[in-house]
């Protein structure tokens, strides 16, 4: 959160309680419902692709990258031609939390900001959305690579 | 205290309006009231912002045409929108050769718009005065929130940014829908930081606006055919009434409309909490309450505009969302 945040005084207080319930809250239950319905699916749809690759004759090891691969490229498909986002507005967490999530991520700001150019657009805003991810995931990689080069290597 | 409403001496008349929507705003409840329909988001240009553009310009060229005046009679145009430094209105007003001043009052511009429109009118500095204001829902989405194709869940209290775009001209005639007075807003911050539930950011600021505005001008609400908010939404719209009973003892209940939740059908439509956006007010303004003052069908319509005094600078710093209101009163004259 940015610096300019503040501490609210008791009367902001009590005017967020009276937006609380004014305000419509989110249909938590339905909402878990479907991302466990459309988390479980993409997560079937990547076991299928396992099996289908292990019968081909690929290694376990390429398999997994294989399912991976796929599943994001089809994700680029489903957001270049617009129909992720009509799926994840109802699927929520279960198409935001497996490989499909960072797949759109990268590639719907790629497509937004096209008009800005290939490179000062696309290539520049394209980590927007995806950059924290990688920034944050890389640094927590480093350390724990090293906590483990430090006390369990042997 | 100084007075804050601004009466107006010669009551200057809407000369010449008119409200284009985008295509979902054009499937709405008031599709038979504006006047021109885009039927598809691009406008049949190459970007979201042109496409706005395109919005600004249609809303302008038919109030000039329905004025019966050319672009050399208006003497400035008003104008905003929601886009980093005014780009679709700059544009869009570019090619009309009409002084232009530039304005930022998010969703309130309109409103600010016609305010200054009336006064530089009514005090005899201009003949001809336009107001303009524009947004674009895909436009709004990527100045402010996620990439279009990005997959995410709206929570119930966001409202979707209007595709539209609204002009009035304004001149001295004899009958018309005028603009009788005007009040400019203050900022109004109850320390709200959540940027998806702008009814709750905008509500104060209405609160404020209407209570200074009925106190000064020592009428009730009753004396009004509406209180118009401008897209307060369904959660702000109950917030200023629950706020303005509780805090100031007035009702508004009987008289209260906002145009975002008049422009949208929110069940049938899935826009959650109704409308916002310069072009919400804007668009159903210059078209249908206009026409229904005009028809008779009300009367004394207080246009509060409101707007959430935000930047995606702000919100990433943390800031809170201040929100502030401006006052037109519209009325029939003749």
């Amino acid at each position: 959160m940015g610096k300019n945040k503040k501490i609210k005084t008791e009367a902001e207080i009590k005017y967020d309680k009276k937006v609380k319930e004014v305000s419509p809250g989110s249909p938590i239950v339905k909402d878990c419902a479907k991302a466990f319905f459309f988390g479980g699916l993409i997560c079937l749809i990547g076991e299928m692709l396992f099996n289908l690759y292990k019968s081909l004759g690929v290694s376990e090891k390429n398999c997994a990258a294989g399912v991976s691969v796929t599943l994001i490229v089809i994700t680029a498909a489903l957001t270049g031609i617009g129909v992720f986002d009509k799926i994840a507005k109802h699927a929520g967490a279960g198409t935001v939390v497996p490989i499909t999530g960072f797949a759109n991520s990268v590639a719907a700001p790629a497509i937004e900001f096209a008009t800005e150019g290939h490179i000062t657009g696309t290539a520049v805003k394209m980590f927007s959305i995806a950059g924290p991810v990688i920034v944050y995931g890389s640094a927590a990689a480093s350390l724990y690579g090293l906590i483990y080069y430090c006390f369990c290597r042997g | 205290m100084k007075k804050r409403v601004i009466d107006l001496i010669t009551m200057p008349v809407i000369v010449g309006a008119a409200g284009v929507v985008g295509k979902t705003e054009g499937e709405g409840p008031l599709s038979q009231h504006f006047d021109y329909i885009f039927t598809n988001d691009g406008m049949g240009e190459s970007t979201w912002e042109s496409a706005e553009k395109a919005l600004c310009k249609k809303a302008m060229d038919i109030a000039i045409v329905k004025s019966g005046l050319t672009p050399s009679d208006i003497e400035i145009a008003f104008g905003g929108d929601l886009v980093n430094q005014c780009t679709p209105s700059a544009f869009g007003m570019k090619d009309f050769n009409i002084p232009f001043a530039g304005l930022f009052g998010a969703c309130s511009t309109f409103a600010l718009g016609l305010a200054l429109a009336a006064l530089t009118v009514d005090r005899n500095i201009y003949d001809y005065a336009a107001a303009e204001a524009s947004s674009h829902f895909c436009s709004a989405e990527k100045q402010f929130r996620m990439p279009l194709e990005y997959g995410s869940q709206r929570p119930p209290t966001a409202q979707r940014t209007v595709s539209g775009a609204g002009t009035c001209i304004l001149g001295n005639a004899f009958e018309g829908v005028c603009v009788k007075k005007v009040m400019i807003g203050k900022i109004c911050d109850r320390g709200v930081t959540d940027a998806t539930n702008f009814g709750a950011v905008m509500a104060p600021a209405a609160v404020d606006t209407a209570a200074a505005f009925l106190q000064e001008t020592n009428t009730s609400p009753s004396d009004y055919g509406m209180i118009l908010t401008g897209d307060l939404g369904k959660v702000g719209s109950e917030l200023m009434t629950q706020l303005l009973k509780e805090e100031y003892s007035i009702d508004i209940s009987g008289v209260q409309a906002d145009c975002g939740n008049l422009i949208f059908d929110a069940a049938a439509q899935d826009v959650h909490c109704g409308g916002s956006g310069c072009g919400c007010s804007a668009s159903v303004v210059a078209s249908y309450i206009r026409k229904q003052i005009l028809n008779g069908e009300t009367d004394n319509v207080l246009f509060i505009g409101t707007g959430a005094l935000m930047s995606p600078l702000s919100a990433l710093q943390g800031d809170t969302v201040p929100g502030i209101a401006h006052a037109v009163l519209l009325s029939k004259k003749g």
